[in-house]
């Protein structure tokens, strides 16, 4: 029986085989080329991105509905510049932590008073009323451990880290107080679960050492007050050789890298977390039909089986050069080899 | 110094000198590596202490990072304390001066510094001179600054895919200007695309730091690209 975006993904969750496997499509900046205008003019109104949303929804069929604009925009409520450009996600301005004892006196923003932040709830009330609750609706934050990477620039923040534990802690409280909050404000509109993104807790960044006693701490103080499933996302880090402290934050999934093998980050999560990923975002800008379905297929085989697998891209964000119809092979590729029972014979 | 394992002048191995080193380096114990490099580099000449002893461990910990054993942070710290050390114990800007060609790096369009600040501490440990162009440059500036400055290694580095693709512009200008000029790139895309490098034009790509070394002293050694 054909189930619903909602039922398919809800089952992947739960660790059960749906329908198919779901098939999250990130998409962030399509929207307006669906609807013929520039990014930065698509990003300034909640009602383009509601209607790029839908109509990207129609177009691909995708499992969930996506509220997020660009990581800038957090920083960009605490007063930072964004600038932006005309065919990719804006970049930050200069950090608004310009030294290290800025982190005294900064402090979170008022969601009421941000119209950024508020422009993000109203997509998220426009897409929960698309949505009448067959399609998830995915809300986000940057992690509290992760964000200072652009309130501070990165290498100011390292330095931060190693050598100034009480700035840091003092910046992890008020990040931690903020981004709770944050999360609390999309629920309450609405949004089914939240990605956390936090590439910063990733092997590729921290060693593990240093993120369990920083970064993980940090995510299972927020995970546990965000009521509904969230999803650890690393944003193209490394996670495997972390997977027990993911799992550990309560997280109900984890955004895998490419550079990792599915089959074997399955192997430890089975039953525990819900895998999305893992194709190349990056590279698929110049997939042609059959890159597309021997990509999709081999995802879908490595973690398909017995649920707990949604099939998207590895960063959580796919870039404005990938093709249409690159985007139209991954769905017929996940509709052709993503059915339950999965054909694994053909292998 | 001795390259084949055996004790040098009272030294511990070479070997396992380099391999004391990386190991404080990677655990950030600076009062550690401060004191291995003083011990060793006061009876060496500041060329032999940079070249065999400081390098080889920053080399070995930036192919740990690509293969996925160490974090980026441990680079960076790892980067951050040889620089700081070379210049405590060598004086002046710290740099064992090659005679090494025109470079400079950049971040083109885009304003993620940290691959660059990586690079810089790395070939600058290594005793080149490298101008930073800082970041946030468009390719029209950097065609004139290339000229201006008779660049003959240009380094770009990049985090966003499409600052990466608006390399190409770049390539097509400074290759106008300066026909000999050598374009080096690297960053996040080129490692998720293994082909980019060559699509927008560029000579040479470097998976990290310590790659960017090994491909700049390739070219100063008459080697390709």
């Amino acid at each position: 029986m054909k189930m619903t975006s909602m039922e398919r993904t809800v089952a992947a969750l739960n660790h059960e085989e749906p329908d198919r496997v779901p098939l999250f499509l990130l998409l962030t900046m399509h929207g307006a080329k669906e609807l013929g205008i520039p990014l930065k003019t698509y990003y300034s109104d909640a009602r383009y991105v509601i209607e790029g949303q839908k109509r990207l929804h129609r177009k691909y069929g995708g499992d969930c509905l996506y509220s997020f604009l660009y990581a800038a925009i957090e920083p960009e409520s605490w007063g930072a510049d964004v600038i932006f450009i005309d065919d990719g996600p804006p970049n930050c301005g200069p950090p608004i932590i310009k030294c290290p004892e800025d982190i005294d006196t900064v402090e979170p923003p008022d969601i009421a008073d941000s119209v950024a932040l508020q422009r993000i709830l109203s997509i998220t009330e426009g897409l929960v009323k698309y949505s009448n609750g067959e399609v998830p609706v995915i809300g986000v934050v940057l992690s509290p451990f992760s964000a200072p990477v652009m309130q501070m620039g990165f290498e100011a923040y390292l330095d931060t880290i190693f050598e100034d534990p009480t700035l840091f802690w003092k910046l992890m409280e008020k990040n931690k107080k903020f981004c709770i909050t944050w999360a609390k404000a999309q629920k309450e509109k609405g949004a089914d679960a939240i990605t956390y993104f936090d590439p910063l807790s990733s092997v590729t960044c921290i060693p593990p050492d240093i993120s369990r006693e920083t970064g993980f701490k940090i995510a299972r103080d927020v995970i546990k007050e965000i009521d509904g499933p969230v999803a650890v996302h690393l944003a193209s880090g490394l996670g495997l050789p972390i997977a027990e402290d993911i799992i550990s934050t309560g997280a109900a999934a984890v955004g895998v890298s490419t550079f990792e093998d599915l089959a074997e980050y399955k192997k430890i999560c089975k039953g525990r977390l819900t895998l999305i990923g893992n194709l190349n975002g990056i590279e698929m800008v110049h997939w042609d039909a059959n890159k597309v379905e021997a990509e999709v297929k081999e995802a879908i085989f490595k973690a398909g089986e017995g649920g707990g697998f949604i099939l998207s891209d590895n960063h959580g964000e796919i870039p404005w050069q990938v093709p249409d119809d690159v985007l139209l092979s991954i769905k017929h590729s996940t509709e052709k080899w993503g059915r339950y029972p999965l054909r694994m014979e053909i292998l | 110094m001795a390259t084949d394992g055996k004790p040098d002048g009272g030294f511990e191995s070479p070997y396992a000198l380099v391999q004391s080193l990386e190991s404080s380096l990677i655990s950030l114990d600076s009062i550690a590596v401060k004191s291995i490099l003083r011990q060793c580099c006061n009876k060496l000449s500041p060329y032999d202490c940079v070249e065999n002893l400081i390098l080889p461990a920053l080399e070995d910990i930036g192919k740990r990072w690509e293969s996925g054993e160490l974090s980026l942070s441990q680079v960076y710290i790892s980067g951050k304390i040889s620089e700081r050390e070379i210049k405590e114990l060598f004086g002046d800007d710290g740099q064992v001066e090659r005679n090494g060609p025109h470079m400079a790096i950049t971040v083109l369009e885009d304003h993620h510094t940290l691959g660059k600040k990586m690079v810089l501490s790395i070939l600058r440990a290594g005793g080149f001179n490298v101008i930073d162009y800082g970041h946030g440059v468009t390719a029209e500036e950097l065609i004139y600054m290339v000229a201006r400055d008779k660049i003959e290694i240009m380094l770009i580095s990049t985090l966003m895919l499409p600052a990466a693709l608006r390399i190409k512009n770049a390539v097509e200008g400074i290759k106008k200007v300066s026909p000999n000029t050598k374009v080096l790139v690297g960053g996040a895309p080129f490692r998720f695309d293994k082909e980019l490098w060559k699509k927008v034009g560029a000579d040479g790509y470097a998976r990290s730091a310590s790659e960017t070394l090994q491909l700049v002293k390739g070219i100063v050694e008459g080697a390709s690209p």
